[in-house]
């Protein structure tokens, strides 16, 4: 950072601050009580989880991916054994794609869950958090049904599934979706209709598509901007191609729109939901695969679309059970880059409801 | 590596523009990649996308394969959004070397170049920022080469700022 003038100060804001949602430490400058540069200071989280994966087999590694986005575990697995089953050439059978989207999509609506209750009380709202974490702990309930854990889930296997489906799983699930729709007007009502709520965020950290392009924006953040770009569209994955649902857009790219964005796309996760629960394809739960995983020498990189945008695994196999190479390509680290342009100009109060609608996990940011 | 031939509007552009260059255009497993010299890599990002709208920087990351010559591997992922294509350029680089800086083209490349250099050690000329990202600033080494083991660290600042012997 350059020298000041005499009217600007630096503010640390974290490593240790709620608003930032784990480790981040943004140094700001300031003009008054206006943002004239921000300087993300990441890494308080680092664990080398990409040194990791070249110590240890494909089979092995496959947690580990649970613990970089811990908000959205089950999409993180999903994208892990996604790539691992492109360089084996295997495909997970009907039965485990069908899980796969509805385990994925359950965890999308915790992720906004507890993405929506934090944001809320970041800008202020207390109550939205009770009401939130109580909708979050239906799907944290059908997790633990399903596998015992409730965060770090490893619900995949590579191949497609460890677990059957338990005898309940259909009617919980339908009843998680029956009870969760009306919560989501509900919390329209608190918010959407809050005349405090709106003037807040609106205008606020407004970034447009051109230049969420320009920072490989993806995500909520680049939809909020008006760009309808959805992997689970543009390009399929496990299966995505058979359910009906709608990408939710909005225009102006401000906080506001960020937030209407979320909301919808819970319910479009319903829709989703609700397809796939309604006719899950009996079978086996694991393709027919090696029981020694051990991919032929080459490279692939595959992407899904997680809660916070392009999640992306490119691994270089050298044809051993060890990856030789292992990328993580994380959503948050990179629209977290995006934060700079997004404050400039904009209140200290506001950087927090920036930090906010941007969505990151700094477990995932560092990894 | 059983790749197969990728043929194109894309590679032809390429050819068209590199020539030489372009050492190999090719798919595996459905994904096409070029690998293409270390100086063409800018210009051939910054090609794509004004002629091939190639307007998305997925990534840049690096490999190290400590016994060929060159050692490393850049790679980087883009993706066109009219297209609903996404490809990867590839480009050796020596110990020592430097790539040129892809930030004026994407923004986005700032962090990432900043991450490959704090991980393999990878300078990039003209980035705006070179700093390390993850990793302490003061720190020595670059985790991610091969040649630096699991559990190696650098001991002088981790006693210096952790004030313990060792973090094993």
């Amino acid at each position: 950072m350059t020298a000041l003038d005499s009217n600007e100060m630096v503010l640390n804001m974290g490593p240790q601050h709620p608003s930032t949602h784990g480790v981040l430490r943004i140094v700001l400058k300031l003009d008054g009580e206006r943002v004239t540069n921000t300087d993300c200071i990441i890494g308080y989280l680092h664990r080398g989880v990409e040194k990791i994966a070249e110590n240890r087999t494909y089979v092995q590694f496959a947690p580990y991916v649970d613990r970089m986005d811990y908000l959205a575990a089950v999409s993180n697995g999903l994208g892990y054994c996604l790539a691992v089953e492109k360089l084996m050439n295997a495909v997970a059978t009907p039965r485990a794609q069908a899980v796969r989207v509805i385990l994925t999509e359950l965890n999308r609506i915790a992720s906004h869950l507890l993405w929506l209750g934090t944001h809320a009380l970041d800008i202020g709202a207390i109550t939205p958090l009770f009401y939130t974490l109580r909708e979050r702990e239906g799907v944290l309930k059908i997790f633990e049904n399903y596998c015992g854990a409730r965060l770090t889930t490893h619900a995949f296997r590579i191949g497609g599934l460890q677990y059957e489906l338990y005898d309940d799983f259909e009617k919980e699930v339908e009843t998680f979706c029956r009870q969760f729709l009306p919560k989501v007007d509900e919390y329209e009502e608190l918010l959407s209709g809050n005349r405090i709520w709106r003037e807040r965020l609106r205008g606020v950290g407004i970034i447009d598509a051109e230049t969420c392009k320009r920072y490989g924006v993806t995500g909520p953040v680049l939809r909020a901007a008006g760009v309808a770009w959805d992997l689970r569209k543009a390009q399929p994955y496990s299966g995505y191609e058979q359910y009906e649902f709608d990408v939710p857009t909005r225009t102006s790219g401000d906080t506001l729109d960020r937030y209407f964005v979320r909301l919808d796309e819970m319910r479009q996760s319903v829709r989703i939901i609700r397809q796939a629960v309604a006719n899950i394809p009996a079978g086996p739960i694991m393709a027919k695969i090696a029981k020694v995983v051990k991919p032929a020498v080459g490279e692939a990189y595959v992407s899904i679309e997680a809660p916070k945008g392009e999640l992306g695994y490119f691994i270089v196999s050298d044809g051993t059970t060890h990856p030789y190479r292992l990328r993580v390509r994380p959503p948050s680290f990179v629209n977290l880059q995006a934060l700079g342009h997004m404050a400039r100009g904009a209140l200290v109060a506001d950087v927090v409801a920036i930090i906010g609608t941007i969505d990151i996990v700094l477990g995932e940011v560092d990894r | 590596m059983a790749t197969v031939p990728w043929e194109g509007p894309i590679p032809d552009l390429l050819r068209e523009h590199f020539g030489a260059a372009v050492l190999e255009t090719s798919a595996y497993l459905d994904q096409p990649f070029a690998v293409i010299t270390l100086p063409a890599m800018v210009p051939a990002l910054e090609l794509l996308h004004a002629e091939a709208d190639f307007d998305y920087l997925v990534d840049i990351t690096a490999v190290d394969y400590l016994k060929r010559t060159p050692r490393f591997e850049l790679v980087y992922v883009v993706y066109s959004h009219r297209r609903n294509e996404r490809i990867r350029l590839k480009a050796a680089v020596a110990l020592g070397e430097q790539p040129l800086s892809a930030v004026p083209v994407f923004l986005g490349a700032n962090w990432l170049e900043r991450e490959v250099y704090d991980m393999f050690g990878i300078a990039f000329s003209g980035h705006p920022d070179p700093r390390r990202i993850l990793m302490p600033e003061e720190w020595t080494g670059f985790p991610l080469r091969k040649d630096y083991g699991i559990v190696e660290m650098d001991n002088r600042w981790v006693q210096a700022n952790l004030g313990i012997e060792s973090g094993q």
